[in-house]
């Protein structure tokens, strides 16, 4: 087989997922009054990042075979430390983003400690730590406000021209080959950047091969030599910082910090509902977190067209709801080609 | 020859059992040094000292001059020892060309270079004459046969200075054995050397420089190719009479059929297997590993879908779609025959099929639970009144069960896993007599447990059988196939190709039907 035709058939899911949401966004677009409009895409695109960057923070420990409930405590203690910090003087400003980012670098990393030292499964590890991160949020803001600096929520939740005027590019007249990007919305960009500066460095690591050998079977991974106990450590430190950066976006977003618990549960079944339609395995080894942000945009894109579309907004979940079913389904249809039935539990 | 590898003084215990004991032993460079012993002999043990995935309680270990501390299978590649296991280490999620290059990648940048990583894997590949394996392809994917060659060419890309290979034969084809021949060839010209662990006689002389033997832990004796006949060889790992340890076997009378198996067919593993097995017979399943005899377990126990053929208990044609259903196949008959014959035709009151399953931490037991729950598991339809247990039944079912084996518990509330080996296997063994089955299989019962725990085994099997059951027996051990069953039927790539009794019941005639050596045309080479 060639190797063209080798990839296309190993990716042929996350590609129907690409189509799928490609075709409904299509439509979304086709029925909305401003459709194919700078705004239009950069309302959407604000408001999936936060979600598409907890579900690229959630793939890392499904990957591993675990699944991460802290994520949206993470995003939502960052949220309410960058609504303190994100004021003052630029270098103030650019400070405060920085300790935003080692903030959530940070959350993740002592996730990491009890998972390997602790030698506790993620999954109640994580339930326990997020926990105490709302804790901490909580106490960062007990009740919601703070006002973020407006310049930097303007810049980044706008389209690339508005952040140009904003950082005070091109004061003398746009040239001419930003025109045709002008309009594409700056979060999208950032969207893109994380994935290319973070994601494909990851997954071309030693640390980022490890992490899809624990998931795949830990023992051989033991065996063929890693260093386990590294690469968990380190990738659930990059999770903490995925997630910190979907934390320091929504604070941007809404201008404020609000520490948000049914949210902050909401988020962190969204990622991985976002994981799992995005074709990433529960069992661990195989998936991306490209997969993910598509899954993120499906999930999204269902919302988008209730809006447009006249339908009971009540009837979303259960929408959300069947779609997720059904991606989890496809996932399903590899166990009726298995003839010995011991290996449906293994 | 100069010592490359030497052990002086290693042990290993496991619990109570003594896996190493006090060994000394020594490899050279530039040579294929075989290790020889029965199964439980301690070869595995010895390669995953050698190979850091053990540690050892006592005794040193030296390469090269150099005193060894392995502690973590790394240290063992660092140190140029690279180990081809038996189980596979391979990440089935992941490329060939990732599994290959998995701990030390080639790179540019600080990142892994994916284009280096690939040429790295279609040379090394080359170099063992696959070119056909796609690198780009995941491990999942391929057939077994090419993950072993994978999993040869990943320890070659470690350069190793010791190469050890454990039974890393058993799942290839005859060219590709070939093609192993002649790398191990060429890694011995360039003064590798080479530890080489296989069943296979006839592999062991085409290759090995000299050969050790193991027996019960302890290392017996080494000696140079050619200075040993098999014979001898065989006489030193078992290093006792056979005949001690089993029961005697009942003069062979007419019995009615109470297993009928006919034209067996699963996927590419069983092709046409036809066996009978007379009530009150003890028949063993024989043959190299993984000819199918796991699978016709499996498939008389319900667990393959998709089988075709034939299968008959007490004459009455079943079919089998779960180990639910197994459990309960023989039940109509026991009432019909019960009927009509007085109830002498004598498939007992439960009259099911049981399984006890190769590996008894996962199939055959819950480790974490009691062993009184776990004694109960397979009955509790007989030991419940509607919905709710019979504690009081229950009792005593686990009291009679636990005197009958003689399994020595402290409480009958404690986890099972606290169990010796030999007592957890009496557990799984006692859970089936109390569905009180018509039909027994076992695959591979007695293995890793010690040797008093087999001979209560053996005896027990042989009452069970003058009792009535039917009884199918994989084991790997020959000694015991040709000690405790009445009649053995060798396996060959998913066919019987021999059914040995009575006198022509000897190890020789087993080993020739198990390497097919009695067809002209042997089915692969």
């Amino acid at each position: 087989m060639s190797d063209l035709g080798l990839r296309l058939r190993q990716n042929a899911y996350l590609l129907s997922v690409i189509v799928l949401f490609g075709l409904v966004y299509l439509l979304y677009h086709l029925a909305h009054p401003k459709g194919f409009s700078s705004a239009v895409l950069v309302q959407n695109s604000n408001e999936v990042f936060s979600l598409a960057m907890l579900a690229m923070a959630q793939t890392i420990p499904v990957l591993m075979g675990g699944l991460d409930l802290s994520v949206g405590a993470v995003m939502t203690l960052v949220d309410c430390l960058a609504s303190h910090l994100l004021v003052g003087t630029t270098t103030q400003i650019a400070l405060g983003v920085l300790a935003c980012l080692v903030t959530g670098a940070l959350a993740g990393l002592v996730n990491g400690c009890v998972v390997v030292y602790g030698r506790i499964q993620p999954i109640i590890a994580t339930l326990a730590t997020g926990a105490v991160y709302i804790g901490l949020a909580l106490f960062l803001r007990p009740t919601p406000g703070g006002k973020l600096d407006e310049d930097i929520n303007w810049a980044m939740t706008n389209a690339l021209d508005d952040f140009a005027g904003t950082v005070g590019l091109f004061s003398d007249g746009l040239p001419a080959w930003f025109r045709p990007i002008a309009g594409v919305p700056t979060s999208l960009v950032l969207l893109v950047l994380v994935a290319t500066a973070i994601w494909v460095p990851f997954r071309r690591s030693v640390t980022g091969r490890a992490v899809y050998a624990i998931g795949s079977s830990e023992q051989a991974a033991y065996m063929s030599g890693l260093d386990i106990k590294r690469a968990k450590l380190t990738a659930f430190t990059l999770a903490g910082l995925l997630a910190g950066i979907g934390g320091l976006f929504l604070a941007i977003q809404t201008s404020s910090g609000n520490a948000d618990i049914p949210q902050a549960g909401g988020y962190t079944l969204s990622s991985i509902a976002s994981v799992v339609i995005g074709g990433t395995s529960l069992l661990g080894g195989s998936g991306s977190a490209i997969g993910s942000i598509f899954g993120t945009a499906v999930l999204k894109v269902i919302s988008f067209n209730f809006r447009i579309f006249d339908i009971a907004p009540l009837l979303q979940p259960m929408f959300e709801g069947l779609v997720l079913l059904s991606a989890i389904s496809l996932g399903a249809l590899r166990m009726l080609r298995v003839k010995n039935q011991l290996e449906l539990f293994r | 020859m100069e010592q490359f590898l030497v052990l002086a003084g290693v042990s290993k215990r496991y619990g109570g059992v003594r896996a190493l004991d006090n060994v000394d032993f020594a490899c050279n460079r530039a040579e294929v040094h075989a290790v020889l012993g029965e199964n439980g002999a301690g070869k595995s043990t010895l390669i995953k000292t050698i190979a850091g995935v053990v540690q050892p309680d006592a005794g040193t270990m030296t390469l090269d001059g150099k005193k060894l501390s392995l502690r973590t299978p790394q240290a063992a590649n660092d140190a140029g020892i690279v180990c081809i296991f038996q189980e596979l280490s391979l990440l089935p999620d992941l490329s060939v060309a990732d599994n290959i290059s998995i701990a030390r990648p080639p790179r540019r940048f600080g990142l892994i270079d994916l284009r280096a990583q690939r040429r790295r894997a279609e040379e090394l590949l080359a170099g063992i004459g696959c070119e056909d394996v796609n690198p780009m392809m995941r491990v999942r994917d391929l057939p077994l046969s090419r993950r072993q060659m994978v999993e040869i060419a990943k320890a070659l890309g470690k350069d190793p200075r010791l190469l050890i290979l454990d039974e890393a034969t058993s799942a290839l084809t005859g060219a590709d054995v070939e093609r192993v021949y002649a790398m191990l060839a060429r890694l011995k010209a360039s003064g590798v050397a080479v530890l080489y662990i296989s069943h296979r006689m006839h592999e062991i002389e085409a290759l090995a420089d000299r050969l050790s033997v193991f027996r019960n832990g302890r290392h017996i004796e080494t000696f140079g190719r050619g200075e040993r006949s098999p014979d001898q060889i065989v006489q030193l790992m078992i290093g006792r009479e056979i005949s001690a340890q089993f029961p005697p076997k009942p003069p062979r009378a007419e019995a009615p059929p109470m297993l009928e198996i006919k034209g067996l067919s699963w996927e590419d593993r069983l092709h046409g297997v036809s066996l009978t097995i007379g009530r009150g017979e003890i028949v063993g399943l024989g043959g190299l590993d993984g000819q199918g005899q796991k699978e016709l377990l499996l498939a008389l126990f319900g667990v393959l879908k998709q089988v075709s053929g034939e299968i008959r208990i007490g004459g009455r044609r079943k079919t089998i779609g779960s180990p639910a259903d197994a459990m309960t196949a023989g039940r109509q008959t026991g009432g019909a025959s019960g009927g009509a014959n007085g109830g002498q035709a004598g498939v007992r009151s439960g009259g099911g099929i049981a399984l006890v399953p190769e590996d008894r931490k996962t199939e055959g037991l819950m480790l974490p639970m009691s062993i009184a729950e776990n004694l109960v598991i397979a009955s509790l339809g007989a030991l419940s009144n509607g919905p709710f247990m019979n504690t009081g039944r229950e009792r005593v079912a686990v009291a009679d069960a636990i005197s009958r084996l003689q399994i020595k518990v402290g409480r009958d509330s404690d986890a099972v896993h606290t169990l010796s080996g030999g007592n957890q296997q009496k557990v799984v063994i006692a859970k089936w007599l109390m569905t009180e089955p018509a039909v027994i299989l076992l695959n591979d019962p007695t293995r890793g447990i010690d040797v008093g725990t087999k001979q209560e085994i053996y005896r027990l099997l042989r009452e069970l059988a003058d009792q009535g059951a039917a009884i199918l027996f994989y084991s790997t051990d020959y000694d015991e196939l040709i000690g405790s069953c009445d009649r053995v039927a060798i396996l060959y790539d998913g066919r019987i190709v021999r059914e040995l009794e009575g006198c022509a019941l000897t190890e020789q005639a087993i080993i020739a039907a198990s390497l097919n050596l009695t067809r002209t045309e042997p089915a692969h080479v």
